[in-house]
């Protein structure tokens, strides 16, 4: 592999100096399952990489009254076992479960997976449908920046040079509100979203009305897209199966699947209609207390 | 070249300390420079799961894992698993149960499965298959994988009714 540094700063501070290089020449390392792999294969090649997993800010894992605070560098085994975020994030979990085999889940972070900006990430559309915030300090000062806002395109994204993503932060959900994140591959586990969709749904005291829902789709574009006419739709409506078809037409509306050798383009926009049914089934069934017939890979 | 660096780590309960360069991996410190060539190398990029390893009890791949990365963690590897000259009942059941041909995949399979009973002993198979997806094996068509962990799991539960 090339040559390389490695540093591994304790502070926030350390790390934001460390990284203020000229593009391409620091690289942060999270879980590395990513990076580690592009430095060997030349896609990236850095002079020094900055291990970020001995930071406090970029390892908090909180949740309370005001949300939940994820650090960018926590790992998909450390999120899926939290209870928490188990109960009330469980999109986020539903994600950190699939994202390649246990081994990877037990180094790959959920903020590393939104860095990378794959349009087939399959936490991003979570994080979406979640609220979530990006929180990027870098030696202009700390900014925030909307989840849904954060990619640019294929691998690309708003960091600056230098710029590091610190954590990201979710609203507390309201009472009686549920999500999920699910995708199709052709195989059970250890694949690539042909697509992949999260949504989170907020029912009414009665159970049966939708008060609030956002819907993200993932493989459908060059980014993950918050499908918001789609989960306005929703909104005022019976939390029945007639409903969610009403959002299908909105939802594949603003996807723009490419032809590759995963799938089609005309294969995706139908995937879309079958995976937003049922991903809203199985979080409205969440947002009741139920637990939704669904298993992590099917 | 970057300056190597001593790291101080634990393997196997052992106390080691290795001298590395940052672009080393773990798997290859182990296995050239501690000689520890039970983690097999496979595809070399997190897909095939042979280099398995335990690092403070959770299964990496040790191909994405820099040597500096093992700075006061503890390892488990596959040299570690047996108890002296007796092979423990993943190794056991394995060998019993012809779930190898080649061996490649072994290591990586039999620590992956140390990772999954020692957070769930009575694994369903679905379980099992969902547990080992990061795991190739290209000889066995893995059945004979499944049913090796599935006894590996009854022995280990009825071990401990005793």
């Amino acid at each position: 592999m090339r040559d390389f540094d490695y540093v591994a700063p304790t502070s926030l501070q350390q790390a934001v100096e460390l990284l203020a290089k000229p593009a391409g020449q620091a690289r942060p390392l999270a879980g590395g399952t990513d990076l580690i792999d592009h430095v060997r294969n030349g896609r990236l090649s850095p002079d020094v990489l900055v291990d970020i997993k001995k930071i406090p800010e970029l390892n908090l894992l909180e949740a309370g009254p005001n949300g939940l605070r994820l650090g960018a560098a926590v790992n998909c085994a450390t999120i899926a076992a939290h209870q928490a975020v188990q109960a009330q994030y469980t999109a986020l979990v539903d994600s950190c479960q699939i994202i390649g085999g246990v081994q990877i889940q037990s180094r790959a972070s959920v903020g590393g997976n939104m860095c990378n900006s794959g349009p087939a990430a399959d936490s991003t559309p979570s994080v979406i449908a979640l609220g979530g915030r990006c929180v990027i300090t870098g030696a202009q000062g700390t900014r925030e920046v909307a989840a849904e806002d954060f990619c640019t395109g294929p691998g690309k994204n708003v960091l600056k040079p230098g710029e590091l993503l610190v954590e990201l932060r979710f609203p507390a959900p309201a009472p009686h509100t549920g999500s999920h994140y699910r995708r199709f591959i052709p195989r059970n586990e250890m694949d690539i979203a042909v697509v992949g969709i999260g949504v989170s749904v907020t029912l009414d005291d009665t159970l049966k009305i939708i008060t609030a829902a956002r819907i993200a789709l993932g493989a459908v574009g060059p980014t993950p897209i918050l499908a918001t006419a789609a989960a306005q739709a929703l909104i005022g409506q019976p939390a029945t199966d007639e409903t969610y078809q009403k959002a299908v037409p909105l939802a594949r509306e603003v996807a723009t699947p490419i032809n590759d050798m995963r799938g089609t383009k005309d294969y995706r926009i139908h995937l879309v209609g079958v995976l937003l049914v049922r991903s809203l089934q199985a979080a409205v069934a969440r947002a009741k207390g139920e637990c939704p017939n669904y298993k992590p890979g099917h | 070249m970057a300056k190597k660096r001593i790291v101080s780590t634990t393997i196997n309960g052992d106390a080691v300390e290795f001298l590395c360069e940052p672009r080393q991996t773990l798997l290859e410190i182990l296995r050239d420079v501690l000689e520890m060539t039970g983690t097999k190398e496979g595809c070399g990029n997190g897909n095939c799961g042979s280099c398995t390893v335990l690092m403070n009890g959770k299964p990496v791949t040790s191909c994405l894992v820099l040597g500096v990365e093992a700075e006061g963690v503890e390892l488990r590897t596959i040299e570690g698993v047996a108890r002296g000259s007796e092979l423990d009942e993943v190794q056991q059941a394995f060998l019993e149960g012809a779930a190898l041909q080649c061996g490649i995949c072994t290591p990586g399979f039999i620590m992956q499965t140390e990772a999954l009973l020692a957070c769930n002993p009575t694994p369903t198979e679905e379980e099992i298959r969902f547990h080992l997806a990061g795991n190739l094996c290209r000889c066995t068509g893995y059945d004979k994988i499944v049913r090796a962990v599935q006894c590996a799991a009854e022995r280990r539960a009825g071990a401990c009714h005793k």
